[in-house]
Formats: structure tokens, C-alpha cells, sequence
């Protein structure tokens, strides 16, 4: 069962690992759940679930997991307390492993789950024959014997039972379920690439083969030498295309926005928006509603500042090529699109182009244009890390 | 295991927590916590020091941090020093290793509590760094070739708010909670705490416009507990009766720290 409860979780999209796992089952065998289905929902919980946006999930999942086992009926009683103290004590788990279960965690290809789960099921066979279960080892497990239920221990059996269901089926976390979970972090890393350093500041940093150097000049009269510490010289401009057809990539759009926007080791940083094709403002906000001119935004870059273009570089010939051909019927951009494009590339040379479409949809009049001019590489992590590589 | 924590007479600890933390102490794996600023992540370090009679070790990280600071630290300036003044016998190394907090509890002689304090302000790559030692509890000076094995495994509580992803190896290694925001009851009970002699309806008065205050969704910082704390503290040292709460909002700046949450909850009145 406690597999079934492990498979459950994981097809429900939780990224439980089977070392995670295997910590749960150590916890049971010590006892830490006690008999009470309350603790071991907050038991699983700390060892299975490390991220709040997967709470939720967790408890959407525990509810419909023990929703329908037949201990929730209150005119079970009997039948509950048996049940669940089989099921929370460990040693039965082991055995109830069927052909099929074994099957499916070898179809995981984990042989080393597997073997850590024989090795176990050994060990607890030699302690179960000699007589002395591991209840009573400490005094931590509140069983008796051969699973028999000593009286005078109560248990929060079927009590323990429902107020387990009634905290999951609240759902507090709910709000804090994001159903995009942010994994930034591969981006983060790859954007870490992004930098020059160089030594700027205050001196402040021991420079070992300075002082070795001075010292040795000095005759051995020791001398220590400081200098400053590497900063990062990186500035990055960051642009998205947002709305129209870039509203499917817009998870993974949003995923770069953020992790530029955590990352710390650029000197400087601004993200715009625009629709389709830049022109003479560009937006703060997604909504396009507040805006800065694009000369002034241009005017205060230099060279050593980087730009990661995101869009999918697909429209209509005149939104590019035409004065007054922004897709906004109400907006006459006296300039074509590709006249700012060409400002913006003077302005800083290194920009790099990442297209959300896969590369063999590359083919529109209006993307080969602008791959011509920047460099253009698909919006997925090795993307990344080749543009990057490009414009660093 | 021997040892319970259930929370001390200064820090009331909701169920849930304290099992999380019994679980942590049993299976002798870090505790990840994570939560709203002012939920009492780094107080909970020290409540189980206090409760369970260890010693607190703290490392408070910094985007400086690296994961060897916490080991030891060889401190080469000073033995050039003693080498060119000649203080000391620069010949044994030993003399200049400095254990750091992870290094200190490892070798201390009895359990501790070690609180690695804001793990996401240090670099992406700090948690990895971290990971075999956290896993072996043991490490060795390279200098001196001594190798440090914890005597006992030390109980070791990360707080993380959540500015950066943690790697999922890391994870993996801890067990995990999220401290939730207390609900009203648990509210009135850390308030007793910390404020015994106050009049019941006066705090079941400010616990309402608390959290009403905390469900407005135009401020951008919303109280948390320590300001509730204070809040009250104010309100009782003011010798304010009941009455004028009901009217108006007094010491609203104890509450809103932002100029701009202060101006938008006076004009929605």
C-alpha cells in the first residue's frame, strides 16, 4: 500500500525519488507515524514533497488516495483500527509487494531501489524470527507485538483518520499553487555564463602572487600586495514579444524573464516588452500599456551591454519592412520595423535572437530577414547556452 | 529517540511543526524551512536549542558565503605575520585552522543545533557544495590532512526564502516544511505570549483588523507576526481604550512599512 500511495503521488506529478521514498519507509519503521494517519500525512509530506507549489498537489492526491479505502466508513470502526495499524506498521508492506508492483518499479529501471528493497525485506525477515521486532527497540513505536494492538495504548486511529482527510481536503496551499511550477534554475545556470570579469573597486582581495612577487623583490621582507575583487562587467538588455502568436511560449518566455530577473551578477539589467516588432516604444509591462521611447532606451546602452531578443520573428511582410505597418491599427510607426531592429543592433552589437518555434518553422520571409541580422537560435536550454556563448 | 520538541514557553509551535522537527531529529537529516518573513524560521533554531538543551551554532549566509567557510578557514595572513615577527611556532598549521560553524559542531563534543540562516542569499552552487558534507558529516583539512567526523550528527535547520530555486539534489537530502502563516488561534496563543496581561478583547480587536489588514490585496507588504507583536505593544503602552481601535486605525506605520501601503489604505478610508 505504501507503494500504491508512492505511484499514486508520483502519477499525480509530484517528483518524489525512490531515495526519498525509502527515507519514508526508514521513518515508519522508527515509528515516527505513530499510528495516526494525521502524522503520517505530515510525515510523507516533509520527507516526499519539497516544494510549496507541490502542497497542493500533495493534498489533492492524499484525499483522493484514501477517499475510497474502505476505513473512512464510520460503521467500519472495528475493521478501521485493524487496518490501519496494518498498514502503518511497516512490516506488512513489504510482503505485499505483488509480481506487478515489483514489475513496475524494475520498469523504472532503479535495479538499485529494487536491491536496497531485498536487502531490507532480509533484514526484517532474520529480526522478525528471532523474536525481537523492532517494536520496543527505544520505546518509540507505540505497537505491541505480532501487531496486536496492546490496550492502553490509544490510537488516533480512525480519529487520526479523518482529521488527516479534513486538513487535505481543505487545501490550504492552494494559493500557492503555481500550475506553472518555476524551475528556473537551468536557466539561471546558463545565464551564469554570461560574464566578464574584471577587477574594479576597492582593493580588498589578497593577491597571493603579488605579495609572493613584492616579497621576493623586498629581499624576503614580506610584503602584502591587495587588489580588487573580479565583478561581473555584464550588462543585459532583455526583449520579448508578447501576446498574438507568442501566447504558447509565453511559460517558457516567462521562465528566462525570471531567472534574468533573479539572477544578481549583471552590473545592469532591463526587460521591455513589444508586439510583433519592436518599434519606437517599448512596454515595462506585459499589458503594453506603460512605455518608454526606444531612442532613450537605445541612447543609454554601449557596448558593453548584452541583448537576448525573444520572439518568434513571424509576421506580416509590412509589420517589418513598412512604415505604418504595425499590426496596431491605430499606431503609425513613421519608422519600418527593421529600421529599429538595425538601431538596436548598431547600439549594441552583441544581441542575440531566440526564437520560441521549432527551427524547421523558421521559414517565413520575415524570420529570414532578421536571422540575417542576429543571430537566431531556438528558446530551449541548449539555445540558451549557444546564444550565449555567441554574444558573451 | 529520547528527545521531543513541542515548542518553549517563548515559542509556540503549531502541531505540524514540532512533528516535522521530532521527524527531522530521528532520521538525523537537515531541516529545510521555508515560509513568509516574520513566521519565525530563525526563531525556530533557537526554540529547539533552548527546548532540547543543545548548543546553537549559527551561520548566517551572505552572497559571500562559500560552502568551505563553514568548514574551516586557514588562516594564512596571520601565520605570514607570526613567520616574519616571529610570535609562535609557525610550524604547526594546526595553530591557524579556525573550524567554522558546520566544522564547530562536528567536533563538538555533544549534539548541537546548527542554523544555516537565508541559504538562498549565497550563489546558485552553494547548496551542492554542501551536499557530501551534510551527507557524510565528516571532512578533511587538506592542510593538515586531519579529518573532522562528527562525533554526534549534528540536528542542522536551513531557512530559505525562496529568492533563489534550490538544486534538487539538495532537496532530495532534506525533509521539508513550509511554515504557514498562523491561523487566528495559534495567533492569540504566540500573542499571550508575549503580551500576558492584555485585555482578551483588545486582542481579539487587533487580531480582526490584522488580518483584515492582510487580506488587503493592493498592499505589497503585508504585516507578519513580529508587527503584530509590536503593534500591540504599542497600543497598550499608549493606554489606548477599546473604543478608539473600533473608530479608526491608530500606529498604523507599526504595522505598513511602506510609504505607499500607508497612503493606499488611507484613501480607501
Amino acid at each position: 500500500m505504501f507503494v500504491e500511495f508512492y505511484f499514486h503521488l508520483r502519477k499525480r506529478g509530484i517528483p518524489a525519488s525512490p531515495t526519498e521514498f525509502l527515507t519514508l519507509i526508514e521513518a515508519l519503521e522508527k515509528g515516527l507515524a505513530a499510528a495516526s494517519l494525521t502524522r503520517f500525512y505530515t510525515l510523507a509530506r516533509s520527507i516526499l514533497v519539497k516544494r510549496v507549489e507541490h502542497f497542493d498537489l500533495y493534498d489533492a492526491a492524499f484525499a483522493e488516495f484514501f477517499k475510497d479505502r474502505p476505513f473512512t466508513h464510520p460503521n467500519e470502526r472495528a475493521q478501521i483500527t485493524d487496518e490501519l495499524l496494518d498498514w502503518l506498521q511497516e512490516a506488512r508492506f513489504l510482503r505485499e509487494l505483488t509480481e506487478e508492483q515489483i514489475a513496475h518499479l524494475e520498469s523504472l529501471d532503479l535495479d538499485e531501489l529494487r536491491r536496497q528493497f531485498e536487502e531490507r525485506l532480509a533484514e526484517q525477515d532474520e529480526r522478525h524470527d528471532g523474536g525481537s521486532h523492532w517494536i520496543g527497540t527505544g520505546g518509540t513505536s507505540p505497537f505491541g507485538h505480532s501487531g496486536k494492538h496492546p490496550s492502553g495504548v490509544r490510537i488516533g486511529g480512525p480519529g487520526g483518520n479523518r482529521t488527516a482527510m479534513q486538513i487535505a481536503q481543505k487545501r490550504r496551499f492552494k494559493n500557492l499553487r503555481t500550475d506553472q511550477v518555476l524551475d528556473t534554475r537551468q536557466i539561471a545556470v546558463a545565464l551564469r555564463k554570461l560574464r566578464r570579469l574584471t577587477r574594479d573597486g576597492r582593493a580588498e582581495e589578497l593577491d597571493l602572487d603579488g605579495t609572493i612577487d613584492a616579497t621576493a623583490r623586498n629581499a624576503g621582507d614580506i610584503e602584502i600586495v591587495f587588489r580588487a575583487p573580479r565583478e561581473n562587467q555584464v550588462k543585459l538588455l532583455l526583449l520579448a514579444d508578447v501576446g498574438g502568436s507568442m501566447t504558447p511560449h509565453s511559460e517558457r518566455t516567462s521562465k528566462l524573464f525570471s531567472a534574468a530577473h533573479k539572477a544578481h551578477h549583471f552590473k545592469k539589467f532591463e526587460a521591455y516588452y513589444f508586439h510583433n516588432c519592436p518599434y519606437e516604444t517599448l512596454y515595462t509591462d506585459m499589458a503594453r500599456r506603460k512605455g518608454k521611447p526606444t531612442r532613450e532606451v537605445l541612447a543609454n546602452l554601449d557596448k558593453s551591454w548584452r541583448c537576448i531578443v525573444v520572439g518568434d520573428a513571424a509576421m506580416a511582410p509590412p509589420e517589418l519592412m513598412q512604415a505604418g505597418g504595425s499590426i496596431n491599427y491605430f499606431h503609425f510607426n513613421e519608422d519600418a520595423g527593421i529600421t529599429w531592429l538595425r538601431r538596436l543592433k548598431d547600439a549594441v552589437p552583441r544581441t542575440a535572437w531566440l526564437n520560441p518555434d521549432r527551427p524547421r518553422w523558421w521559414g517565413s520571409y520575415t524570420t529570414k530577414i532578421i536571422g540575417d541580422l542576429f543571430p537566431m537560435f531556438p528558446l530551449t536550454i541548449d539555445g540558451i547556452e549557444e546564444a550565449i556563448d555567441e554574444i558573451r | 529517540m529520547t528527545q521531543q520538541f513541542d515548542g518553549t514557553s517563548s515559542y509556540i509551535s503549531s502541531t505540524e511543526l514540532s512533528e516535522v522537527v521530532n521527524v527531522a531529529l530521528a532520521l538525523e537529516k537537515p531541516l529545510l524551512v521555508r515560509g513568509e518573513p516574520g513566521t519565525g524560521k530563525t526563531l525556530l533554531a533557537h526554540a529547539v536549542a533552548d527546548s532540547l538543551g543543545m548548543p546553537l551554532i549559527r551561520w548566517h549566509v551572505k552572497s559571500t558565503t562559500d560552502a568551505d567557510d563553514g568548514l574551516y578557514h586557514y588562516d594564512t595572513v596571520q601565520r605570514l605575520n607570526d613567520s616574519r615577527f616571529g610570535d609562535g611556532d609557525v610550524s604547526d598549521i594546526e595553530r591557524y585552522i579556525e573550524l567554522g560553524p558546520l566544522g564547530r559542531a562536528f567536533d563538538a563534543d555533544e549534539r548541537c543545533v546548527v542554523l544555516i540562516d537565508e541559504i538562498d542569499k549565497a550563489d546558485l552552487e552553494f547548496p551542492n557544495d554542501l551536499l557530501h558534507e551534510l551527507d557524510a558529516m565528516r571532512f578533511v583539512i587538506d592542510e593538515t590532512g586531519r579529518e573532522i567526523v562528527a562525533k554526534h550528527r549534528p540536528f542542522v535547520l536551513i531557512t530559505s526564502n525562496a529568492e533563489k530555486e534550490l538544486p534538487d539534489a539538495f532537496l532530495r537530502r532534506c525533509i521539508f516544511h513550509y511554515i504557514d502563516f498562523p491561523s487566528p488561534e495559534l495567533m492569540r496563543r504566540i500573542v499571550s505570549v508575549h503580551h500576558p496581561d492584555v485585555d482578551d478583547k483588545l486582542v481579539e480587536r487587533c487580531l480582526e483588523k490584522f488580518y483584515w489588514l492582510r487580506q488587503q490585496p493592493q498592499l505589497r507588504k503585508h504585516p507578519s507576526t513580529s508587527e503584530l507583536i509590536d503593534w500591540i505593544g504599542a497600543l497598550v503602552r499608549s493606554g489606548l481604550d477599546i473604543d478608539r481601535l473600533n473608530r479608526d486605525f491608530p500606529f498604523l506605520g507599526v504595522l505598513l512599512k511602506k510609504e505607499k501601503d500607508l497612503s493606499t489604505l488611507r484613501r480607501s478610508g
